[in-house]
């Protein structure tokens, strides 16, 4: 197993490419503990996870927590750190869209995308660098968007926080990796995901067509990139941004 | 090793396979179950002959520099030796001499190691050099060496597997570029424009082969503790540690895992990406 003895937070855990990641670590050894703003999600998460073990059930923390909100992200740190003595691995994943075409975005719709996408995970790291930096080790994984390197039509809010991602894994990359703190960042392609179920066919068509590898990719395509990238496999990995596109940012 | 093997049944080809970070790749896709056939060139005795004829010629100034460059040669002993470690591990390991750069050497390789396992599903673009000097003085040959190697060998060896690889509908290509390629660094203007026009070669492939089940992408090592900094001066190499944001010179065993999560089912969505391994130093 990959992760044993690993104990990794992701955020927005409960659905999508966070549930995914969540189910794969939980497989390979880790404990996770699962953010997710939505109450609902959390206490679905168990039942949709379809744990089989007691193991796993019993290797999961699933606490409410909204990334925007820096006592809620503390707290659920404080909880995860007294439940499993430890943080190795924080995955910001947490992210939502609010497309609209520049003339049309709203000031709200800007500053919610910005603020959860961008900011959040600036405070799940606040929250976590001094556990992380006392310890001499760990592993943060922002996962970005190829919206974030390429730009798209009606994602000028998204784009900008995505960008501001690969920003933050940049700096630091820098500023942590003497104290033995990796970072770096996913930026997935078009991947299907409760956030593009939504699109209309015709979108998903030519997502695909725009595609060199003629598909979309599937959550467990990007979990596989945070293992490989959370693993000490990629020990010497620091700083990079690794596209899981298809080839679509080529 | 794993219960379930990864790369059981996939048969690999290394290039420079025989010491450094090809010897660490060729072990570890063998651990993965691959099949390996590692490749290596092994000039010495014509090095040999070059320190002879300079010696004879009273023109002393590059003479140490050639030595060490000869010193990290590879040998048929040493892909003999990787070939030994991989079929004591229960796989299948054959050794193919071959000058990269020379297209006849490269067809007869791929033919010896077709022979040998049926096809390839796996190439990792490795086998590298050095002829490092300051741009003035480096001359039209040093160019042309780690050209031919680094970047036409590439091509070359591609060449050789890709038609086998389309119509199977089934190829894995990693080439392996470097941070120089990135970033440059003097007295290397040859490696960099090797291993910069690797990364080209690289996005432009995974263009044409990707509806085609083939995956191309590289692997940009940074500064790897191998033979291949022994000729680097110590005040230089302080230099660089002190420029790497993780403090440390990386381990080939860690390029080796890049390769395997690159050819492994696992990325089998991500094609025309270039993985550095530089402990941060160039992002």
């Amino acid at each position: 197993m990959r992760l044993e003895n690993k104990v990794a937070v992701i955020t927005g855990g409960g659905s999508g490419i966070g549930k995914e990641t969540a189910k794969l670590f939980l497989h390979e050894g880790a404990k996770v503990a699962i953010f997710d703003v939505f109450t609902g999600n959390v206490e679905k998460v168990y039942r949709d996870m379809g744990f089989a073990k007691d193991s796993e059930i019993k290797n999961t923390l699933c606490a409410t927590a909204d990334v925007t909100k820096r006592e809620e992200v503390k707290s659920a740190i404080d909880a995860t750190i007294q439940r499993f003595g430890k943080i190795d691995i924080l995955i910001n994943n947490a992210g939502i869209i609010r497309d609209a075409l520049v003339q049309k975005m709203t000031e709200e719709q800007w500053d919610k995308v910005i603020n959860v996408d961008l900011t959040g995970s600036f405070n799940c790291i606040q929250a976590v660098v001094d556990h992380m930096i006392q310890r001499g080790s760990g592993s943060i994984i922002n996962v970005s968007s190829v919206s974030g390197i390429y730009g798209n039509i009606g994602q000028v809010n998204y784009s900008a926080a995505k960008a501001g991602l690969i920003g933050i894994t940049k700096t630091l990359s820098k500023e942590l990796g003497k104290k033995g703190i990796r970072v770096n960042a996913v930026a997935p392609g078009f991947i299907r995901t409760p956030m593009t179920a939504g699109l209309p066919q015709k979108i998903l068509d030519l997502m695909t067509e725009k595609t060199p590898l003629k598909m979309l990719g599937d959550p467990i395509d990007i979990a596989y990139a945070n293992l490989y990238l959370a693993s000490d496999e990629a020990r010497y990995v620091n700083g990079c941004v690794l596209m899981v596109d298809g080839g679509l940012v080529v | 090793m794993k219960a379930t093997a990864a790369l059981d049944g996939k048969a690999a080809l290394v290039t420079g396979g025989s010491r450094g970070i090809g010897q660490a790749i060729a072990i570890r896709l063998a651990s993965e179950g691959a099949n390996v056939a590692v490749n290596y060139q092994s000039r010495k005795d014509q090095a040999a002959d070059v320190i002879d004829f300079i010696n004879k010629t009273d023109r002393l100034d590059d003479l140490d520099e050639l030595i060490k460059m000869i010193d990290i040669m590879d040998t048929v002993e040493q892909a003999k030796e990787v070939r030994d470690m991989i079929e004591s591990m229960g796989r299948h390991s054959i050794i193919c001499q071959a000058n990269v750069g020379k297209m006849d050497e490269v067809n007869k390789m791929r033919d010896k190691a077709v022979a040998e396992f049926g096809k390839i599903d796996i190439l990792v673009n490795n086998a590298g050099i050095v002829k490092d000097k300051s741009f003035v003085k480096m001359t039209s040959e040093m160019w042309d060496d780690v050209i031919s190697v680094n970047l036409t060998g590439t091509f070359n060896c591609t060449k050789a597997v890709i038609d086998g690889m389309l119509e199977r509908h089934y190829g894995r290509i990693v080439n392996i570029s470097s941070v120089i390629g990135r970033m440059g660094n003097r007295g290397q203007a040859n490696y960099a424009a090797s291993k910069a026009g690797i990364i080209g070669l690289t996005q432009t492939l995974a263009k044409e082969f990707a509806d085609k089940g083939v995956t191309v992408n590289a692997v940009a090592p940074g500064f790897i503790g191998t033979d291949m900094l022994k000729s680097v001066p110590a005040k230089i190499m302080e230099k660089i540690l002190a420029q790497i944001p993780m403090g440390r010179l990386g381990k080939p065993e860690e390029i080796a895992s890049a390769v395997t999560y690159l050819v492994s089912p696992e990325a089998g969505y991500i094609t025309g990406q270039v993985i550095d391994v530089n402990g941060g130093l160039y992002i």
